[in-house]
């Protein structure tokens, strides 16, 4: 109880309150995922096999330690890319282009990965800071074109995501980084010194969740101080809030805007490269797998505010994780799983729905 | 028809907004509401329009309890209001506007816009509120904006008509103009509820005059009977003093000196051309005009918000020509904003960081990296002390002030912080009598501190009360100098363009 104060104390350094980040999710993703089941019905799917996938779904994610693994290793990559957005959301930013960041970044940091040989902590850090920094450069482009000529990040973003495709094929068949002996695009492997370490190796080395979880929670501490206690942050929110004040309170609103942009990307780069360098220790040419697009939902699930958005993270992870799990045992397609996040968005994008089927939680107005 | 409200209270947390109020309002009866910033006037009216729900009480319309849950059941009972600030859609044509929400349909379901334009003509004739229908309403004037809202809740059928304020905004002329307008639509047997911190207003125009003071209802004053001291000492329950003193002193040396300024319009015209000016130290210079005559786009340019053309600024004998915003600050030069709500305040935010919007980065809210919400926080309190800002804590935002108070938390902000220069373009807009003194005083003592004003107001007597010297502005150009002590007709024919 005392503890709960507490978080609620935290939250109010900005009024986003303990029921927006907490409950809504929480309401919003029930209420999908029982719609979801309805839909799954409606097909004419029996009863049965609607319970095997709901307890599947829970089994799959939270059921066991292995599960929660899986769980918090989909998580870590979508808490990445998903803190760069809320940062660009809290300065008035669109960031669709976190798929095309997390490419950048993550194919820089295969190339640290296996090209160059160091001692472990050293090639670790060469290679995250190496994925971060092009990350950033890349969205650098949509920040610098925004804040000079204008253009709409939501378009270069889009444009800068396409690009990336095609330059992680075209890269990946260079014989520099391709693997060797291979014809479809795809790198060599990183170096073991290059790899994420695991977490849970005493209990079971093929537990996957490794080191790039620890790292995405500091990332969200780090995070939350800068949006809401440096003078940083301060300029992202009050140039994403009333640009005229700003403007009047003297922050330099083009530099704000390119700085906030780099930031997110940062954070995708750091979402690619951890992914490279955790789970998959080389790039194919689909790695990001869709992960820029799933942080857009985090990052709005979480209503831009990092803890939120640790937290949505993990349930999207879940989803992944137990959707998984819903498919070998209920026979259920993935498809569904996209569906209930589909749902979960159009919930959250509606607060006012949520409240209105969930009176009971919410105080009057 | 009769409007009632019985025993209303409204609380916001430990805030009591209103307390056991009651009021009632009939058919061809306007009625004036004073009272001092926070008093609760504007939650009471948007408990009656809907808005809000009262803790207790009663609405009764025709003696007929009453149950409003929004603004469209206050609506159905034919009560509506003109918000201070008005709630168009810029880029909609006036009559699209009006119909917005209520919408006439063709028999094939489509939106039938000549029935719409008819019926705007039809009311805009009828109340003689002259407007053209076809005209976007981002090119109308404040004035002329105030009459779509009119038209709008007029077209909805509204018998009690309640404004928010809405002098505030207007020239004189368009003051005579509303004026006019309430006493048509009076004769035509609405009734009217009033709101307004000038005094001398509701005596004009007003049959009843009621006034509220800290959430409760204080007193009524009949305003054929009562005089601007009189209602003033009701409303903040002590004397004031209306009469502004400006004790004599000598300038100083010149702080401020344009040389043939010229800047650009939005319209990418000549929006000034040639401004000289100089501002002494302990002086007071008051700008003149009617709104709309290069008076913002003039500040603008002094404070780094708009570029200049040509021409130059010089301050401590040092030019300055197109510094940034940041960089002018910090030189002593502060700027007390026209509109706090879309320039002096960040709405969504708490009263603490507004407090430090322009400064947090200084030393005493910051070390270059982190913020120190703590020494922010006591510089809230000390602000809201200092000036009257009346709010639970300092930590909700400021769209839960009231008005004036958003007003006296942009003035405290800017005077108390290292200061040579105060730019203050309409300090007591929506501000009550009791703050205006105070904020007056305060001036008077920042120009005998040796600070100098350049003071922009369109309320003429606040030039005349508080201006050592005054400069008007007509079309972009200065037309006239002349002394505090001119015959105020001079200065509002030079305001109209007439000098000889
Ligand atoms: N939404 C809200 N949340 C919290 N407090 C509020 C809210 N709205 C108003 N208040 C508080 O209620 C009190 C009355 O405010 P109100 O806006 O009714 O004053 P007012 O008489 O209209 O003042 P002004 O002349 O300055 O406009 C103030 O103390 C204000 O801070
Ligand atoms: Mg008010």
């Amino acid at each position: 109880m005392k503890n709960s104060i507490k978080i609620k104390q935290a939250f109010s350094v900005d009024r986003t309150t303990f029921q927006d980040i907490f409950f809504i999710p929480i309401l919003a993703i029930s209420l999908a995922i029982s719609l979801g089941l309805l839909l799954l019905l409606l097909t004419g799917e029996s009863y049965q096999t609607a319970l095997t996938a709901l307890i599947a779904l829970f089994v799959g994610s939270f059921g066991s330690v292995s599960a929660l693994s899986e769980t918090l290793t989909a998580a870590t990559p979508l808490i990445f890319a998903a803190l760069g957005i809320a940062i660009g959301f809290r300065a008035g930013l669109f960031n669709i282009g976190a798929e095309g960041q997390i490419i950048v970044g993550g194919l820089a940091a295969v190339i640290i990965g296996f090209s160059v040989e160091l001692p472990l902590m050293l090639h670790l850090t060469l290679m995250l800071s190496v994925g971060a920094a092009f990350g950033a450069g890349y969205a650098f482009i949509s920040g610098w074109l925004k804040a000079f000529t204008g253009a709409h990040e939501v378009i270069t973003t889009i444009m800068l995501n396409l690009i990336a495709f095609r330059l992680l094929d075209f890269f990946l068949r260079l014989p520099f980084i391709q693997k060797e002996g291979r014809n479809d695009p795809i790198s060599k492997s990183v170096l073991d010194t290059a790899e994420l370490p695991r977490l849970l190796v005493l209990i079971d080395p093929n537990l996957r969740i490794h080191a790039g979880f620890l790292l995405a929670i500091l990332a969200v501490i780090l995070v939350y101080w800068i949006i809401f206690h440096t003078t940083i942050g301060f300029e992202f929110r009050m140039v994403g809030t009333n640009l005229n004040a700003a403007k009047y309170a003297g922050v330099n609103s083009s530099l704000t805007i390119v700085l906030a942009m780099s930031a997110a990307g940062l954070c995708a780069g750091l979402a690619g490269a951890s992914q490279i360098s955790g789970v998959l220790g080389r790039a194919t040419s689909g790695f990001s797998a869709g992960i820029g697009f799933d942080a857009i939902a985090v990052a709005l699930l979480g209503r831009a505010h990092p803890i939120g958005v640790l937290f949505s993270g993990i349930l999207f992870g879940a989803l992944v994780a137990g959707g998984r799990e819903m498919q070998v045992s209920a026979g259920v397609s993935l498809d569904l799983i996209t569906v209930i996040q589909a749902l979960i968005i159009i919930f959250v994008a509606a607060p006012i729905l949520v409240k209105s089927i969930f009176p009971w939680f919410f105080g009057k107005k | 028809m009769k409007i009632e409200l019985k025993e209303i209270s409204k609380s916001f947390g430990p805030v009591a907004a209103n307390t056991k109020i009651n009021l009632s309002v009939s058919s061809g009866e306007v009625l004036g509401l004073l009272g001092e910033n926070g008093a609760g006037k504007t939650t009471l009216m948007n408990i009656l329009t809907g808005l809000y729900q009262p803790d207790s009480g009663q609405i009764l319309i025709r003696d007929q309890e009453r149950k409003f849950y929004n603004p469209r059941d206050a609506i159905k009972n034919g009560i509506g209001m003109v918000h201070q600030h008005f709630m168009l859609v810029p880029v909609f044509s006036v009559s699209e506007n009006v119909i917005l929400g209520n919408e006439p349909i063709t028999n094939v379901n489509r939106i039938n816009k000549k029935e719409a334009r008819e019926e705007v003509l039809k009311i805009s004739s009828k109340y003689n509120l002259d407007v053209d229908p076809d005209e976007l309403v981002e090119r109308l004037p404040v004035g002329v904006q105030q009459r779509v809202e009119i038209i709008k809740i007029l077209f909805r059928e509204a018998e009690l008509l309640i404004f928010d304020e809405p002098t505030a905004v207007l020239t004189p002329q368009e003051v005579l103009d509303f004026f006019r307008i309430v006493s048509n639509l009076k004769k035509s047997g609405k009734a009217i509820i009033f709101i307004t911190h000038k005094l001398h207003e509701v005596i004009q125009i007003c049959d009843r005059i009621n006034v509220l003071r800290r959430g409760e209802m204080v007193g009524e004053a009949n305003p054929k009977k009562t005089s601007n001291s009189e209602l003033a000492e009701l409303m903040v329950g002590r004397s004031v003093n209306l009469k502004t003193k400006r004790p004599k002193i000598n300038r100083g040396k010149v702080l401020l000196e344009t040389k043939n300024l010229q800047v650009m319009s939005n319209k990418k015209e000549m929006g000034l051309s040639n401004i000289n000016l100089k501002l002494h130290e302990n002086e007071i210079l008051g700008i003149a005009g009617v709104q709309g005559n290069g008076q913002t786009e003039f500040i603008e340019a002094l404070t780094g918000l708009r570029k200049i053309s040509s021409g130059e600024i010089s301050y401590f004998d040092k030019r300055y020509t197109n510094l940034s915003p940041r960089k002018i600050h910090k030189m002593g030069i502060k700027h007390i904003p026209e509109d706090r709500q879309k320039q002096g305040l960040i709405n969504e935010f708490s009263i603490i960081e507004n407090v430090v919007l322009n400064t947090y980065y200084e030393d005493a809210f910051s070390n270059n990296i982190s913020l120190n919400w703590n020494s922010a926080k006591s510089e809230a309190a000390r602000v809201m002390k200092q000036f009257d800002v009346r709010a639970s804590s300092e930590t909700i935002p400021a769209n839960n002030l009231s008005g004036g108070n958003q007003q006296k938390l942009v003035i405290g902000r800017e005077m108390s912080r290292k200061i040579n220069l105060l730019i203050a373009s309409q300090p007591t807009r929506g501000v009550d009598v009791g703050s205006i003194e105070y904020i007056h005083s305060q001036i008077i003592s920042a120009r005998n501190a040796g600070i100098g004003i350049l003071l922009n107001s369109t309320e003429l007597e606040e030039i005349i009360a508080l201006s050592d010297r005054i400069i008007v502005f007509f079309e972009g150009k200065i037309v006239a100098e002349l002394s505090s002590n001119t015959d105020p007709q001079i200065i509002g024919m030079a305001m109209a363009g007439v000098v000889n």
